[in-house]
């Protein structure tokens, strides 16, 4: 303990004004949390399995191509699971060559032994952690675009709870939570492929040509025809697998009209997306390239001319589509599917609702106990509520300090604080009481009340500290603003109650011969 | 002022009584459970919810009669009540949640309940708030609350241990153990769902228990100094006795605040409110008549090793007066 009294009330003087200062002004610095000020609370799950299967669908596709250069002769591929995928019908003969040409893929698949001419590739353990870790960090990535690019005020996108593969989303203030679900969740990948055959209405007219096998190299994709006056149509297309570009490509997206003044979204491509466009499209005039997004086909118009950097998607859309899609598409594709596992709006009104009948009643309370502590404790009931003012000073400084964010479980945190704060009080003033019962001096009788208390008062903040870090090591969110709110709390009202609160029984007994204490 | 001129009341001779009543309400809450479950918040349970504003608030039987048909199960399970006060216009619709219906369909049973709403022409109304929890949600939830809350009662008994006893250490979580299982009792004896801020709540009263258990084997050691001579109920019926007058005022201090929230604190907090105010109650309860009461029975079994222990009375004898004797004479003694 310092004895310079005029240190200690330095000290409390620069704490203070510190905390004030960081909490000036209360309504921007302190954080309110969703519950209280209104807003849309999402947590998403990142289908991680779709990048693992994207990548073990390109690394067969890559070997397939290998395999054909190779002139190696295989009876198919198939991909059996998200990280697996199988080679049929391998000659004997050509097993040395298979092996060869395979050898690359070995650095992300182990090979099976292949029996019977057929192989099965399997991805890596690691290699398929990793593109999980990946694709979780993307989509937090493109999520935060495209909700910086609705313009929400201090959003929150991270990664959440233990399966590592969770998202939360916290938007405040957003008016519309249905359009705001729509822009994160929509995958929004685009790729432009070159059409080999179609429109055609059915699947088995498409395929009259091969037999009704897929030729090699090629896949079907759907699309919506919407002909003047009659009800929009499924399609059918034959286009080539690989995609002449994809929406990675892109460098900018924004709304515009087609040549028929309908809503449509103009995009301009990248150097190496524009030098790709317009090699295929210089050798291609005269086919139809498929605009597909999400595994649709939007629009297939047919290349007319060489074009390299620039082009303009068009089908059906309204103008508020085209501004979704022109900022899912700026703000990139996600590279996997999510899936809402939560959600919770919670209208500006019902916090604010919340905010004002807790601050009411939590005003009325602590009001009747600031009462009862001047009445029982007369003068000494001063000391009581100046040190339990500081305390709130000091918690709320410290979370503007840290920008936590108060949350309705903070504001139980805030109350056993409090709670704590009176208990620390009463207790030193009990035992003060007693001391002076016991016909001590008042001065001696201070001091050894809080003595002997300080004690039991470490035990009761160091207890509780344990509980709150394990709450806050092993709790979810709200919990977690819980134990956050007590740390500080009880770290706070630590040194409020025997610190502060005795330096001001120190200083106005000072240079006093007091034979009475008002207590 | 003094609330107590040197009290002695017989604490840890009442302790079967208290033992008994806590025992009733405890298994009555686990009959409860048992034969009703126990009513979980969205949060765990999962489900939707949709809080909404009305202009004139409709009967809660036609709210009822438009949802009811386009949820599943025909509404059977439906929950239509009012929300908040009675000028706010609201009312709360729930929707368990039916099945694995998840990702996609999360948002789509809210969608249904508000087009139900508009459809029925129910007057005009503003949904306030909507909190849709998938299933997998609420399981990790639980898991994780469950491990949080053993793991931070390990800590506090490991920490208790070693600054006291052991003894004292099992007293302390006994008696929060107790407290949790009577909140919970009086949780599904009132009907009030358990959600994230009741679980707020039961934690602030975990540490709030623990702390008041502290205070008074606090008490106890330092009393243990002083008093080699009398038998540990003695020393325990002296230290609450000397700290009955702050543990009052403490558990005055902060009922009050409680049931300020309480009262006027809103719907949204009510539930937390209701759980505290059972807390505190308990809490304070528990520190005299189950923490010490543990402990008296942990230092029953093994002989004594107080060499004076024999000389004191054992436990009914006549504490009372003892516990007078020495609570005057502690002060200046210790």
């Amino acid at each position: 303990m310092i004895t310079d009294l005029r240190w200690r009330i330095a000290i409390i003087v620069i704490l203070l004004g510190a905390c004030l200062w960081a909490i000036y002004p209360p309504g921007e610095k302190i954080r309110l949390g969703l519950d209280l000020k209104g807003g849309v609370h999402l947590v998403l799950q990142v289908n991680t399995d779709d990048a693992v299967r994207l990548d073990t669908d390109t690394a067969m596709e890559r070997l397939r191509e290998d395999l054909e250069r190779a002139g190696v002769t295989v009876s198919g591929a198939d991909r059996v699971s998200p990280t697996e995928f199988q080679v049929k019908g391998i000659q004997p003969a050509q097993d040395q060559l298979f092996r060869e040409t395979a050898a690359p893929l070995e650095a992300t698949f182990s090979r099976g032994p292949g029996a019977g001419g057929t192989y099965t590739f399997t991805m890596r353990p690691n290699e398929a952690v990793r593109l999980r870790a990946d694709s979780v960090t993307q989509a937090r990535q493109t999520i935060d675009r495209r909700v910086n690019e609705l313009g929400v005020t201090e959003p929150i996108v991270a990664e959440y709870g233990s399966s590592s593969d969770q998202l939360i989303v916290q938007l405040p203030g957003v008016k519309d939570p249905q359009h705001a679900k729509r822009i994160i969740q929509s995958t929004a990948m685009l790729e432009l492929k070159l059409v080999e055959k179609g429109p055609m209405p059915t699947k088995e007219a498409l395929l009259q040509d091969s037999a009704g096998a897929v030729p090699s190299g090629q896949e079907v994709v759907t699309g919506v025809e919407t002909l003047q006056g009659q009800q929009p149509e499924a399609v059918f297309y034959l286009v080539r697998k690989v995609p002449v570009v994809t929406g990675k490509e892109l460098r900018n997206a924004k709304p515009s009209t087609d040549e028929n003044n309908q809503p449509a979204v103009a995009f301009t491509l990248n150097n190496e997306g524009a030098r790709r466009f317009g090699k295929a499209t210089g050798e291609n005039i005269g086919r139809q390239l498929a605009i597909i997004l999400d595994g649709q086909v939007r629009s297939a118009p047919r290349i007319d001319s060489r074009i390299t950097d620039s082009g303009i998607i068009h089908g059906t859309f309204t103008p508020q589509e085209v501004q979704d899609l022109s900022l899912v598409l700026r703000a990139g594709a996600l590279p996997a599917s999510l899936t809402y596992l939560e959600e919770r709006i919670v209208g500006p009104t019902l916090g604010a609702d919340s905010i004002r009948s807790g601050l009411m009643a939590s005003v009325m309370g602590l009001t009747l106990v600031a009462l009862f502590m001047l009445i029982y404790y007369r003068l000494s009931g001063i000391n009581a509520l100046v040190a339990l003012t500081c305390n709130l000073i000091l918690l709320l400084g410290a979370m503007a300090y840290l920008g936590a964010t108060m949350t309705l479980p903070g504001v139980a945190g805030f109350i056993l604080t409090m709670g704590m704060g009176v208990d620390s009080n009463v207790l030193v003033f009990e035992r003060i009481k007693e001391e002076l019962a016991a016909q001590r001096g008042v001065k001696a009788s201070i001091d050894a009340g809080f003595k002997r208390v300080f004690l039991t008062l470490v035990d009761t903040h160091a207890t509780a500290v344990i509980s709150a870090a394990f709450l806050f090591q092993f709790g979810t969110g709200p919990i977690r603003g819980f134990a956050t709110t007590l740390v500080f709390g009880l770290a706070a009202n630590l040194f409020t109650s025997t610190f502060i609160s005795r330096t001001l029984f120190e200083a106005v007994l000072r240079g006093r011969h007091a034979t009475t204490l008002s207590i | 002022m003094q609330i107590f001129k040197n009290p002695n009341f017989d604490f840890v001779g009442y302790r079967w009584h208290a033992i008994a009543l806590s025992a009733v309400i405890i298994v009555a809450g686990l009959i409860t459970v048992a034969l009703r479950g126990f009513p979980l918040g969205v949060e765990f349970s999962g489900g939707t919810i949709v809080i909404v504003q009305f202009d004139q608030v409709p009967g809660v039987d036609r709210i009822r009669s438009a949802v009811g048909p386009v949820v599943a199960g025909g509404g059977s399970d439906l929950v239509v009540q009012r929300y908040g006060q009675e000028a706010q216009r609201q009312v709360m619709i729930r929707v368990p949640q039916v099945g694995a219906e998840q990702g996609a369909d999360l948002g789509r049973v809210a969608d249904r309940v508000v087009q139900a709403l508009t459809e029925a022409k129910l007057g005009t109304f503003r949904v306030e708030g909507t909190e849709i929890v998938g299933p997998m949600v609420g399981k990790d939830l639980t898991r994780k609350g469950l491990w949080a809350t053993g793991l931070s009662l390990l800590g506090v008994l490991t920490y208790i241990a070693i600054r006291f006893r052991l003894s004292f250490a099992v007293g302390a979580v006994v008696a929060t153990i107790h407290d949790l299982l009577v909140m919970m009792s009086f949780l599904v004896f009132f009907g009030y769902d358990l959600t994230l801020n009741v679980i707020a709540a039961v934690l602030t009263i975990a540490g709030y228990s623990v702390n008041d258990t502290v205070v008074v084997f606090d008490r106890v050691r330092e009393n243990l100094r002083g008093m080699r001579k009398d038998d540990l109920s003695t020393v325990i019926n002296v230290a609450v006795n000397q700290t009955l007058a702050r543990t009052i005022i403490t558990a005055g201090t902060t009922l009050l605040s409680v049931v300020a929230l309480f009262l006027f604190g809103g719907e949204v907090l009510r539930g937390f409110a209701f759980t505290m105010i059972v807390g505190i109650v308990s809490g304070t309860y528990s520190t005299v008549y189950i923490a010490a009461a543990v402990v008296t029975f942990w230092r029953r079994k093994p002989p004594a090793r107080a060499p004076a222990a024999a000389a004191a009375p054992v436990g009914g004898g006549k504490p009372a007066q003892t516990a007078r004797q020495r609570a005057r004479k502690t002060p200046r003694t210790s």
